[in-house]
């Protein structure tokens, strides 16, 4: 089983290019407030997510997730 | 503060009005005829109404709305559940029924409340709904409020749908897929035998909103799953009378007999006042009308395919085929206003699309087309964006 730290790594390795403002990715990074992804960037960032892990991420959890570490979590419960 | 997240708005619609531009709520002051009339005081050709079968104006249609509304009064006062649901509302509910070949049907106030009212009510917590991802905005309004899982494919990807239908293991049997015939937008078809096939593979339910395609597509106008021979594999079917039909209101058409059931938990549909009689009056003529004229259908195409070879001949960005809905996508706004109120001052009123109504970062020149526009009318579209285009204000497609 996956931990949350692997989680946590793919997630910001995959923002990586997404990454315009160069900044420090770890758990408390913010993908709209610090990052600044648009909500199109932010489903083009999911779909990577989705597709490395075989996986749905329902529209539903998003309102609940600002940061990379929030979004780690909720990827490792739908994953178990 | 409570009106902060409405600043960026406002500071749009001040950039706006000091442009002198008015491209959200244009006030048409006069209807000349089903093409034509007087916008923000000038004469125009209307090519941005979703009026593709020329029906909003028929003296058929406009006599029976008359007859109505001498009989019936100007109207209901009452929603369908209460005192709303006259004569000419069931009429209307068998006729949409027949017109598809199937047994059920419930008649809404807007296809917007169709549209949302099924989305919302057909799956719930517990279930699961696949839908496009440039679904028109009643779709999500409808799904958000359903408290059903929500995951959108990407938009007309087969094979995206399959995977997630995949994904969800046995809960796919019992997932809600929606998808759209025509999407408004673009004017781009759904690739409904693939997306049929992987329904029958997987099993669940598939919603169909023909909104856009009803009247502009199939042997008999009944829509884009018509024409794709899958109508048996969608179990229920949206639409809107605001287009092809010429006046307001929405349907759902389905050959499973819950739906009447259904319709008792439909909060769009119990709680609103159910539409005038003059509108059902003219909305079943229209209906009529439609399975009886199929030469409108053809000159609909006609003219669709005419202004999209005018406009692609231009090089300008318009999408991969011809369709009543031809939009031209742009990367700049300022640019795409300019381009809009240019187009009305040549006489060409269109829509102005912006972001997040437009399905990506682009800016759109939406034109939807009429089988009442003539030839002419078309050729004077086309030269006012060839105008545009040789001042230098359009620009054209690197593709072309």
């Amino acid at each position: 089983m996956t931990d949350y730290q692997e989680y946590l790594d793919f997630l910001c390795s995959a923002l990586e290019s997404q990454n315009k403002k160069n900044i420090p990715l770890n758990e408390n990074t913010a993908l709209v407030a610090d990052i600044g992804l648009s909500s199109l960037e932010v489903m083009e960032y999911i779909e990577k997510i989705e597709d490395h892990f075989d996986i749905s991420i329902p529209l539903n959890i998003l309102p609940d997730v600002n940061t990379i570490g929030e979004l780690a979590h909720k990827v490792k419960e739908l994953n178990l | 503060m409570l009106f902060d997240k409405f600043q960026d708005m406002a500071d749009f619609q001040a950039e706006l009005a000091q442009r002198q531009v008015t491209p959200f709520g244009a006030v048409t002051e006069k209807i000349l005829s089903a093409t034509e009339g007087i916008v923000e005081g000038r004469q125009v050709i209307l090519a941005g109404t979703n009026n593709y079968l020329g029906l909003s104006y028929d003296p058929r249609c406009i006599k029976a709305a008359q007859d109505a509304a001498q009989q019936w009064g100007t109207g209901t006062t009452g929603s369908r559940l209460a005192n709303g649901s006259f004569a000419e509302h069931q009429a209307l509910e068998s006729e949409i029924a027949a017109f598809y070949g199937l047994d059920h049907a419930i008649v809404f106030s807007t296809g917007y409340a169709a549209t949302m009212g099924m989305c919302a009510t057909l799956a719930g917590p517990g279930d699961v709904i696949l839908m496009d991802a440039d679904s028109h905005a009643s779709i999500y309004s409808g799904v958000k409020q359903s408290g059903a899982e929500i995951i959108r494919f990407k938009h007309s990807n087969p094979e995206d749908l399959a995977k997630r239908m995949r994904r969800l293991g046995d809960r796919a049997g019992q997932a809600l897929i929606i998808a759209e015939g025509i999407y408004s937008m673009l004017g781009d078809v759904a690739p409904l035998q693939e997306i049929a096939a992987i329904k029958r593979e997987y099993g669940g339910y598939l919603l169909l909103d023909e909104a856009h395609s009803m009247g502009a597509l199939g042997d008999t106008g009944r829509g884009a799953a018509q024409a794709a021979g899958v109508e048996a594999d969608v179990d229920f079917t949206v639409g809107t009378f605001s287009k092809s039909l010429g006046s307001i209101g929405g349907f759902c058409v389905s050959r499973h007999a819950e739906l009447e059931a259904i319709r008792f938990c439909i909060s769009a549909y119990i709680f609103t006042a159910s539409s005038s009689p003059s509108i059902i009056a003219s909305t079943r003529e229209a209906l009529r009308i439609i399975g009886q004229e199929p030469e409108r259908r053809t000159r609909l195409w006609d003219n669709a395919n005419r202004l999209y070879q005018g406009l692609k001949s231009l090089g300008l960005a318009v999408g991969p085929t011809a369709s009543p809905v031809v939009a031209v996508e742009m990367v700049d706004r300022s640019q795409t206003i300019d381009c809009w109120k240019a187009l009305l001052e040549a006489g060409v009123y269109v829509n102005l699309v912006i972001p997040p109504a437009s399905p990506s970062t682009n800016f759109l020149l939406r034109n939807s087309v009429s089988a009442a526009h003539s030839s002419e009318q078309i050729d004077t579209i086309i030269a006012a964006y060839a105008g545009l285009r040789d001042t230098g204000l359009l620009p054209v497609s690197q593709d072309s």
